[in-house]
């Protein structure tokens, strides 16, 4: 095998990354499945140690979730509802075991189409900060994501959080739901959430809606955006989703479902998870 | 490049020279000799290995040892550091929570982890702390209970006294050492310097191989030995049955399934797992593979085997009366055509082993259901006599059928015997799924019809059985399936086929049933297609035609005795009633999208083999230091027979069951007692067992001469033995030793009587049958397509309950399987070769599930006990497809039920109205 690097602080690891040429290791729980009954030969840089890259933080702007915080540590922290759909997105990665360990920044920069992080963190709003040893930059999560297994991320480059968006945390809220084949340990046949604002007469303000499993990047749905933009939250809003709402979609038919499936069901779930904001107290 | 990494285990300080990107799994077991920690998948996908790391619960597949430096990681060993069990191990034990015990150390640490923040966990904490880890045996409602009940102060049962063995809850008795971690399973006890064997496969359904030469690789490669071809097999053929061994050890240049065996790589464990096929001097030419059934029986399809014309394997039937006749002029009448897809046994721990020569002989060590048979296969493989091979069989971490072919076995005699040394293979989980055998796919036609009064008049059935690449157990699917298709009931006429057809698909064997879940849940469609069209109750229509003592089955044979499947409907006439009216209810209320529906399976299964010859040979001993020995051949492989058979023993003797100890299963120290499948171990090991320990009793009652009714005690190197005129003490170290060491030995056999099937397929097939029957309450979501099993209430007619802990474990567990089968199980090869690709039940999926016990006695078998095994699973799908039905109106013609197939059926439902 190759070098394993283990830094405890992030210059060490961003001039490790310079030198290029590593692959890097968080929880595991994508780099293991990808070398069942194969030894590692590449040289590996285990970033688990840099205390710098995790945790949650409130911050003048809105909060910063740091790239290799555990989907059991969002679940854990305290967040207002804005963060509900987020953290019920964490409840539903594999099983506890898989939540202990699994990052939320390896589950975007995996890229897979049914990353269970995907649709919450774009329904937030969320843009990733991405480090180089010279520098920083973010860009929104939904531009660094490119397709299947392919972000933005260079050589030497490394994403080091998540930054969120200031709202009312008295008027936000956000959502997740997620169909399986099974409970547990499963892979999402669709996967939708949502955050919405509103104002003191219950009116949405601004709202944000993202499908997950059903293309090759989970989506956002402007047109349900803006169609939802002015109502005011009150029972019977889920009749505002409409076929038309999911036209640019492109799920696959695979083993687990076909395509049509897919795209029904996806309706099925957004109606849901808007009657739910209608209903809320 | 290796590092120091230190870190605390169980508390105490651990240093360990390592790669640190090695799995902290394979540190703890290879470094550490911890092999309480299991592996089942290396991809976080099935939850054996969970270890603590810092109180909180990891996959240790996943864990890189250089992660754990300065860290604290407890393992099941952990829990239990002298020796006693915990009281959560405790709870596993009294509860019955472990089976095979593959998934209870992960289990264990999953709820260790739980109760440290939570002392009073509920169902729901339960299922989500543990829902990463799967369990393929038990059903999960067990774990569920031990772990809520952790704190509880009830007591494992473990003495119940001599005579009370058989139908008590009896703790089993290999419980601790599945709690502690101490249980030696396939991968377990790989001795340090062995060799290791890696079985290369074909990424081709279908294609011609050539192989190049490996001289170049070998010796470039460090560490690898050799690469092992067809020409160093000495007979390149396997199969289950002693006449058309159709199956290659490692290719001769035809692969037939994706999986098929190429080569086999020798060396250390790093060299040969560092080696890809691609690596390899292998050229595939690739040809369009035979998919299914229609395909390989077209006039144009390629022949896969030399002496199979037509790709047909074999074909069974059953004919009895005028079947066309009755038919087409009976009053109700119902026809219909079923679809079943590969299901893959995914037991948890895969296929693995070691093998060793010893003197001209060789001695394999194997997870197996098979000893025995493995044993003949072996020296057959090796083309030397039976008695130089020795099969010692480890713990069997699940099996399921997957395990009565040879997997590792093989090759790893091979090696042994040209190495001079030992060697070791442990399966990968996507070797396991793409090489092993799997549930038959099959497609079924079939009709049936019913008089007025919904009694049958008729039945047929047609079953296309797709066997795959090689025969395996084909023929015992296309034999039974035949003798049970017309269901559980009474019909004058019968007209049956089974047929097994080559395709290029995985080798389909035996698994749970053997063909005859696929079968029910035609029959039992059929059984509600008629209750339909008569209007009548559909648990009534099934009770005016259950067979009944005294009426001919399909094959003519009269049931005289123990045919319980009226009484199992009659228990279920309750909670039928019960269940209908809250769906009934439910529905009312409901103005959603969620339908209720109730669903009954109705089944009968014949224990043993079909109309062959099954003999059991077990034997018990006393030895000089008054230490009872019983000699199992039996392979426990979780469904229980070490715990069972040694309680119908030990009560037919007279002593106590807390006084025995066992071994199982090994050929040179045990007699065959044929292989555990079939639901056969209970019943004709049992009757053996009960007939040794008699055999047993009587030796030393004639040594004194007393009576029949006298008190056997054992005492240490004495036995007393009492009656109403005499006290005897018999001191075991003066007397002479008879074989196996022991100064008294019983012995006892049993061959279940059968009648050959004539070519109508009349005649008694099975000596004894199985009876059941499930309901099932389903909630549907109608816009989603899902399913979710609410609740199935099982009624099993098991002749006696010998343990009636272990009898509902097995029914759990089948249903379990059964619900897998109905809603989500479905094998793809090369899509679904690992655990999350292919779904089975979790915590979260399971239903509560309660179980009725009838016990409509036979007298053929041990204390009336007959075999529970098979029927658990196979009334579960009919019964979920019922509750479909009812509650939806969709009539389900094709396993699994996935989503999108019932939401297309409600959809095209809708547009008809």
């Amino acid at each position: 095998m190759g070098d394993y690097y283990r830094p405890a602080v992030l210059s060490d690891l961003l001039q490790r990354l310079e030198a290029g040429n590593a692959a890097i290791l968080a929880g595991g729980t994508d780099f293991y499945p990808a070398r069942v009954g194969r030894h590692p030969h590449e040289n590996i840089i285990d970033i688990t140690a840099v205390q710098a890259l995790k945790g949650i933080r409130e911050t003048a702007d809105g909060w910063t979730i740091g790239a290799a915080t555990t989907w059991a540590d969002v679940t854990a922290a305290e967040l207002p509802p804005l963060f509900d759909g987020l953290r019920a997105a964490a409840r539903e990665v594999g099983g506890r075991q898989i939540q202990n360990a699994g990052t939320i920044g390896g589950n975007v920069c995996n890229a897979s189409p049914a990353a269970d992080g995907m649709p919450a963190l774009l329904s937030l709003d969320a843009e990733v900060e991405i480090q180089v040893r010279r520098g920083c930059h973010r860009m929104p999560v939904r531009d660094f994501v490119l397709g299947n297994r392919k972000t933005q991320l260079e050589a030497g480059e490394i994403v080091t959080a998540f930054h969120f968006p200031r709202r009312d945390p008295q008027r936000s809220k956000g959502s997740f739901l997620k169909l399986g084949a099974r409970r547990y340990l499963v892979i999402s046949l669709v996967m939708v959430a949502g955050s919405v604002e509103w104002d003191s007469d219950r009116i949405i303000t601004s709202c944000r809606i993202a499908v997950g499993a059903c293309s090759e990047v989970a989506e956002r749905l402007a047109a349900l955006e803006n169609r939802l933009i002015g109502q005011k939250l009150s029972g019977g809003l889920e009749a505002l989703v409409g076929d038309d709402c999911l036209a640019g979609l492109a799920p696959i038919d695979d083993v687990r479902a076909t395509a049509a499936y897919r795209q029904e069901a996806a309706g099925v779930l957004l109606r849901r998870l808007i009657r739910e904001w209608g209903e809320m107290a | 490049m290796t590092s120091t990494i230190s870190f605390k285990v169980n508390g105490a300080r651990a240093r360990v020279d390592v790669s640190p990107v090695k799995r902290l799994s394979d540190v703890l077991r290879d470094d550490l000799g911890l092999t309480g920690t299991k592996v089942g998948c290396n991809a976080g996908d099935c939850g054996a290995c969970t270890v603590l790391l810092d109180g909180e619960q990891v996959c240790s597949c996943l864990t890189a040892a250089g992660q754990v430096e300065g860290r604290s990681v407890t393992t099941v060993e952990g829990l239990a550091p002298t020796g006693v069990l915990n009281d959560l191990q405790a709870s596993f034990k009294r509860h019955g929570a472990a089976q095979c015990g593959i998934c209870s150390p992960g289990m264990l640490m999953a709820a260790s982890s739980l109760l440290s923040r939570c002392s009073s966990p509920t169902r729901t904490q339960v299922e989500d702390a543990l829902g990463g880890v799967l369990c393929r045996c038990t059903g999960y409602q067990k774990i569920v209970e031990a772990v809520m009940d952790a704190g509880g102060q009830g007591e494992a049962l473990t003495c119940p006294g001599a005579g009370a063995a058989v139908g008590a809850p009896l703790a089993k008795l290999d419980a601790d050492p599945k709690l502690t971690g101490a249980e030696k399973y396939g991968a377990d006890s790989i001795p340090k310097d062995a060799l290791w064997v890696r079985i290369f496969r074909s990424p081709h359904a279908f294609a011609h191989v050539r192989l190049g030469d490996f001289g170049d690789l070998v010796a470039a490669t460090d560490g690898l030995e050799d690469i092992l071809t067809h020409e160093d097999i000495p007979f390149n053929r396997f199969g289950i049955y002693p006449v058309g061994k159709d199956q290659p050890v490692l290719t001769e240049g035809l692969v037939r399934y994706r999986g098929d065996a190429l080569v086999a790589a020798v060396g250390t464990r790093q060299a040969v797992q560092s080696l890809q096929l691609a690596d390899l001097p292998v050229t595939f030419e690739a040809m369009p593979p035979l998919t299914g059934v229609a395909e390989a029986k077209a006039s144009d399809a390629f022949q896969l085997h030399e002496d199979k014309p037509g790709n047909i394997l074999i074909e069974g039937a059953v004919r009895k009366g005028e079947a066309k006749a009755a038919f087409e002029s009976a009053a109700a009448r119902s026809e219909g055509a079923f679809t079943t897809h590969f299901v893959e046994h995914a037991y948890i721990e895969p296929e693995a082993g070691w093998a060793r020569p010893v003197g001209d002989r060789v001695e394999v060590h194997v997870t197996t259901q098979a000893v025995h048979m493995d044993r003949d296969e072996i020296a057959s493989v090796l083309q030397i006599p039976k008695d130089r091979v020795r099969v010692i069989p480890t713990a069997c971490g699940g099996g399921f059928g997957g395990k009565l072919d040879v997997s590792v076995q093989p090759i790893l005699a091979v090696a042994a015997m040209k190495y001079g040394r030992a060697v070791a293979c442990v399966y990968e989980r996507p070797d396991s799924m793409a090489s092993s055998t799997k549930r038959h796919p099959s497609e079924i036609t079939c009709r049936f019809a019913a008089d007025e009064q919904g009694l049958l008049v008729s039945s047929e059935l047609i079953a296309d059985f797709n066997t795959g690449a090689y025969a395996s157990w084909g023929p015992t699917v296309a034999g039974r399936v035949p003798v049970h298709g017309s269901g559980p009931y009474f019909v004058p006429n019968v007209h049956n086929i089974g047929r097994g057809v080559f395709t290029n698909g995985p080798p389909a064997g035996a698994f749970r049933g053997f063909g005859v879940p696929q079968a029910a849940i035609a029959h039992e469609c059929m059984m509600d297609d008629l209750a339909e069209q008569l209007t009548l109750d559909r648990l009534e229509i099934r009770l005016r035609n259950a067979l009944r003592p005294g009426q001919p089955t399909a094959t003519g044979q009269v049931l005289t005795h123990s045919a319980g499947m009226a009484p199992c409907l009659e228990a279920l006439k309750e909670p039928w009633a019960e269940l209908n009216r809250q769906a009934d209810g439910f529905n009312r209320a409901s103005s959603g999208s969620l339908r209720q529906g109730v669903g009954i399976g109705a089944m009968w299964y014949g224990i043993g083999n079909t109309a062959l010859s099954n003999p059991s040979t077990m034997e018990v001993g006393i030895d000089p230091g008054g230490q009872i020995v019983f000699f199992n051949g039996a392979v426990d492989i979780g469904q229980g027979s070490n715990t069972i058979l040694a309680q119908i023993c030990a009560d037919a003797a007279g002593l106590p069951v807390e006084a025995f100890t066992y071994i199982m299963g090994d050929s040179d120290l045990t007699e065959d007692a044929g292989k555990t499948s079939a639901s056969r171990q209970t019943f004709v090991s049992g009757k053996a067992a009960e007939q040794a320990g008699q055999d047993l009793r009587l030796s030393i009652l004639r040594h004194v001469n007393a009576g029949e009714g006298a008190r056997i005690t054992l005492l240490p190197g004495c036995l007393v033995v009492e009656d109403d005129s005499a006290r005897h003490e018999i001191h075991l170290e003066d007397l002479p030793r008879q074989d196996k060491g022991m100064v008294f030995m019983g012995r006892g056999n049993f061959d279940p009587p059968t009648r050959p099937l004539d070519e109508n397929g009349q005649g008694d097939p099975y000596a004894t049958y199985g009876f059941a029957a499930q309901i099932a309450l389903v909630e549907v979501d109608t816009d989603l397509g899902t399913t979710r099993v609410r609740k199935i209430v099982a009624a099993h007619d098991v002749g006696r309950a010998i343990n009636p802990q272990q009898v509902e474990g097995q029914i759990h567990g089948g249903i379990a399987q059964g619900m897998g089968l109905a809603l989500m199980e479905e094998y793809v090869p090369g899509v679904t070769e690992n655990l999350h690709d292919y779904l089975i039940p979790t915590f979260g999926d399971m239903p509560a599930m309660e179980v009725i016990i009838v016990e409509d006695e036979e007298p053929l078998g041990p204390y009336g006990a007959k075999g529970v095994g098979e029927p658990g699973l196979v009334p579960t799908a009919p019964a979920i497809f019922g509750a479909v039905r009812h509650a939806t109106g969709v009539r389900v013609t094709e396993a699994p039920l996935l989503p999108h197939k019932l939401k297309a059926a409600l959809t095209n439902q809708e547009a008809r109205k």
